[in-house]
């Protein structure tokens, strides 16, 4: 029941968007515009900062991240969709799960984008260690997406939703931007520094963890009236 | 009304308090640890503004935070008063 | 019920004449500690630093107790403990940020480095403006966002704790405070004197903080009554 709820979600989200691509596109074309942005500030004498790539990378995420989750709930709200899933007889946890998974496969579908546009313009050996550097992507993501998501759901109600979520998102994830950074920059080293990376992803994996686990315990409550 | 001012006779005798005992600070005898040897080098910033500053900061802080606490129950208490003049105008018209 | 309140009056009150003779006397119990023999005079910023984010901890376990208990249960005292400790979390971390940053000036250098404590804590702080800022412009129904903030915020502490004995950074680690019995027991003294003020004043803090939370749900309560 719960991961049929779930998937249920994730599908219905996915026939949405497949339809208009419209918060696919634009946190796309957000991101690539990040990212340029940032080479004009990191790029000296027609040479880019060394070190520059990696934290490039993940702040565009996070800031296409943040764009597409106050996108994705203006949807539900737009059309209170949201309500009408809540009053379903469904396992609250399954719907945030559901909103989970769809978030966190438009974000990795912008990074698969993003990394080769990074590598390309910022010089930068990103697929020296694929799996790793994949591994890093995938829970970072997943890590800022849980909380993420559980933010902009409860949020979806109040007046200065717009402004507040990327106030009370921050500061939350940015230990999670900091792990996939350092780990990202572990990657980068002439010799790649492995064990480091393999810290960077236990940590990465223990914040997940933590987070996933307290807002499925939360979720309920928060979306209850 | 009591309250906020108790609170300031309390505030205010921490500052006279502290005072005297802020005074006994300059030259303090130096009993357990030994400083080392070698004099602290001439070009180093001297200590004593930022630790004065330190703890003056606190103070401000503590007192400026006592101090909005304090604004704030006013103006609950006060507007408590007004909501009970005018109920018990409003029951004695009846 | 009165006996009760008049009792609690008194202790309050008491309580308050120790806190402000235990900081009446720290000054001088500080300047009778014995000098850190790296850092001399600067160091004595160590024992209300330390104390500072010893009341910050209480303040952010209260803060996140109360906002689950609020979460889950919708008890109103709760609440309002929660949202007097998360004002007092940032009060305190206020202050432990600015000593840790004058001390750093002085002893470091810079006024401020990018290593893991610092960073931390500096988040922590910043989760809490968060809790009071979806307070103040939430709109309706604002309590049950804080909470999020409020158990977030708790659940990072003690990654901000831990942090320093996890990687090496400029920051002391956390075996300097534990040994510090033996190395120093006049400091160790001092240290947990200064610790034992800053709770008082912690806990007196809050009892005030959360009678005006009372009293704003009084005056609510009244308004309520005198619309209907």
């Amino acid at each position: 029941m719960f991961v049929k709820t779930a998937l249920l979600v994730l599908k219905k989200d996915f026939t949405i968007e497949a339809k208009s691509g419209e918060i696919l596109y634009t946190t796309l074309f957000f991101a690539v515009s990040c990212v340029l942005i940032f080479a004009m500030a990191f790029v000296k004498e027609g040479e880019p900062v060394d070190g520059a790539g990696a934290g490039i990378l993940w702040i565009a995420v996070f800031f296409a991240g943040n764009l597409a989750l106050g996108r994705t709930f203006e949807r539900e709200r737009y059309a209170e969709t949201l309500r009408a899933l809540l009053l379903a007889p469904a396992p609250r946890p399954a719907i945030y799960v559901g909103k989970l998974l769809g978030i966190v496969l438009l974000l990795l579908l912008t990074e698969l984008v993003l990394v080769p546009i990074v590598a390309f313009l910022f010089h930068v050996a990103l697929f020296t260690r694929p799996l790793f550097l994949a591994a890093l992507l995938v829970l970072g993501t997943i890590g800022f997406a849980s909380v993420g998501t559980l933010f902009a759901a409860m949020l979806v109600r109040t007046r200065a939703r717009d402004v507040m979520l990327p106030i009370l998102l921050y500061p939350i994830t940015i230990p999670v931007i900091i792990a996939g950074l350092l780990g990202t920059s572990a990657l980068l080293q002439s010799p790649v520094d492995e064990p480091m990376a393999i810290l960077w992803i236990a940590l990465l994996i223990c914040f997940d963890a933590v987070f996933v686990t307290l807002a499925l315990w939360m979720f309920e409550p928060l979306m209850t009236e | 009304m009591r309250i906020i001012q108790r609170g300031f006779v309390i505030v205010c005798s921490l500052l006279l308090t502290a005072l005297p005992a802020w005074a006994v600070q300059t030259p303090p005898p130096q009993e357990g640890f030994v400083p080392i040897n070698e004099l602290p080098p001439g070009e180093q910033l001297p200590a004593a503004p930022f630790l004065i500053g330190a703890y003056a900061f606190f103070l401000v802080l503590m007192v400026g935070y006592v101090w909005t606490v304090a604004r704030r129950l006013n103006k609950v208490e006060r507007e408590m008063k007004a909501l009970e003049q005018r109920s018990s105008q409003g029951s004695m018209r009846r | 019920m009165g006996q009760v309140g008049d009792m609690m009056n008194k202790a309050f009150w008491v309580l308050a004449a120790v806190t402000a003779l235990m900081f009446a006397y720290a000054p001088v119990a500080i300047a009778g500690a014995p000098y850190e023999s790296t850092m001399l005079l600067v160091q004595k910023i160590f024992y209300f630093h330390f104390s500072t984010w010893m009341a910050l901890t209480a303040a952010v376990v209260i803060c996140g107790t109360g906002s689950a208990i609020y979460l889950f249960k919708g008890s109103a005292t709760a609440d309002r403990l929660a949202f007097a400790a998360a004002e007092l979390t940032v009060v305190f971390g206020a202050f432990g940020l600015v000593s840790g940053s004058l001390w750093a000036r002085k002893a470091w250098g810079h006024w401020w480095q990018w290593d893991n404590r610092l960073t931390m804590a500096l988040l922590l702080e910043l989760v809490f403006i968060g809790y009071l800022l979806v307070r103040k412009y939430g709109g309706p129904g604002a309590e049950k966002l804080s909470t999020a903030m409020g158990i977030f915020g708790a659940a990072t502490a003690p990654f901000v704790y831990k942090s320093v004995d996890w990687w090496r950074t400029i920051h002391p680690k956390t075996s300097v405070m534990r040994s510090l019995g033996t190395t120093s027991p006049e400091m160790w003294r001092v240290v947990w004197f200064c610790t034992f003020a800053f709770l008082l004043l912690f806990t007196l803090l809050l009892v005030v903080r959360v009678h005006l939370e009372e009293r704003r749900a009084e005056l609510d309560r009244l308004y309520l009554e005198a619309e209907g």
